[in-house]
């Protein structure tokens, strides 16, 4: 992989699996979407502007409850809030790169996007293109959210309402990061974050996240030590 | 009902904003060494905190039992993935568990 096209298709490779998580996600979010009063083009934009999948649910879900604008803002920033750890955590491997690169690459930021791209970046090996691993897996995550929104919001109520389709999305991250408790630190840390997010898990605007993420990683540090 | 619009642009530009932060910021500044040995627990702890609660929490309580099925399905879902380290048979399994007991019980 000595090129930026190898990279880039070993991205979109490297996504593929997830996606199969990430589909019937967007579709549900479609679904939602319309039955909460939104229009196609309304549901299908928030899709490309706010470009977050769990944050997108609480909106739609906010606004069939008629909830004042400025709560719903509020809610979708701080759900989002979590991605100025993954923003830190790519930063340092990105920094070289032009303000064109940093400002697409920050765009695709997603949980799912990020959880594969930092894998290609914690790898040994000194490729000078991994920016654009990270492009191909982003880009193929942008692609299939779109198409599935779409076909969410067109085919959408012929959906049996019975499937539990939101599930996939915990089964997606179970598949993330079960396999990368490769030491204790990393075990200690991903308990500890668990079980915090369970214990305040009553916090407003999912507030439960970023405690529970902060501990985690505290307690990782900490466990590193022993 | 009011436009929609509006919010969504500005929890977008938010969003990307969010997004942007330590790109930019850890652009001109060096963080200790601490804070660069806490990025690598930030994937695991993140995701972490968001799958807890999604298998435990039935309507806001945690729900321990045999009753919640989402529970039993994570369980295996984690256990296919620690055996398989594969993406795509861990969503299968899992959600076919799922599916299997909604349809069972």
């Amino acid at each position: 992989m000595a090129n930026a096209q190898g990279e880039f298709f070993q991205g979109v490779k490297g996504e593929l699996p997830i996606l199969v998580g990430v589909v019937p996600f967007g579709m549900i979010y479609g679904i939602l979407a319309l039955g909460a009063g939104l229009s196609e083009v309304e549901a299908q934009a928030m899709s490309v502007v706010v470009f977050a999948g769990s944050a997108q649910f609480m909106l739609v879900q906010l606004f069939g409850a008629g909830t004042p604008a400025l709560v719903m803002i509020l809610t979708g920033f701080v759900i989002n809030l979590r991605h100025a750890l993954y923003s830190a955590s790519v930063a340092p491997h990105i920094k070289k790169l032009s303000p064109l690169w940093k400002t697409i690459l920050a765009y695709l930021l997603t949980d799912e996007a990020y959880a594969v791209a930092i894998t290609r970046y914690y790898k040994r090996d000194a490729s000078p293109f991994k920016h654009w691993y990270f492009l191909g897996a982003g880009l193929a995550l942008w692609t299939s959210w779109q198409i599935s929104t779409a076909v969410g919001v067109f085919l959408g109520a012929q959906f049996p309402a019975s499937w539990p389709l939101d599930f996939t999305l915990a089964l997606t991250f179970i598949a993330l990061v079960v396999p990368a408790l490769r030491d204790r630190p990393s075990i200690f840390a991903a308990t500890s974050a668990g079980a915090v997010a369970l214990l305040v898990a009553g916090l407003p605007y999912k507030l439960n996240l970023i405690v529970a993420a902060i501990v985690g990683i505290i307690v990782g540090l900490w466990s590193e030590k022993k | 009902m009011n436009s929609f619009w509006p919010t969504m642009i500005i929890v977008g530009i938010l969003t990307f904003g969010i997004r942007l932060s330590f790109i930019i910021i850890l652009d001109r500044w060096q963080p200790p060494k601490l804070i660069e040995r806490a990025l690598r627990f930030v994937p695991v702890a993140v995701l972490s905190a968001i799958i807890a609660p999604e298998l435990i929490l039935r309507s806001g309580t945690a729900d321990f039992t045999f009753e919640n099925l989402r529970l039993i399905a994570g369980i295996v879902a984690i256990i296919v993935a620690w055996k398989t380290k594969n993406i795509i048979w861990t969503i299968v399994a899992g959600m076919g568990i799922l599916l299997a007991l909604q349809y069972l019980l």
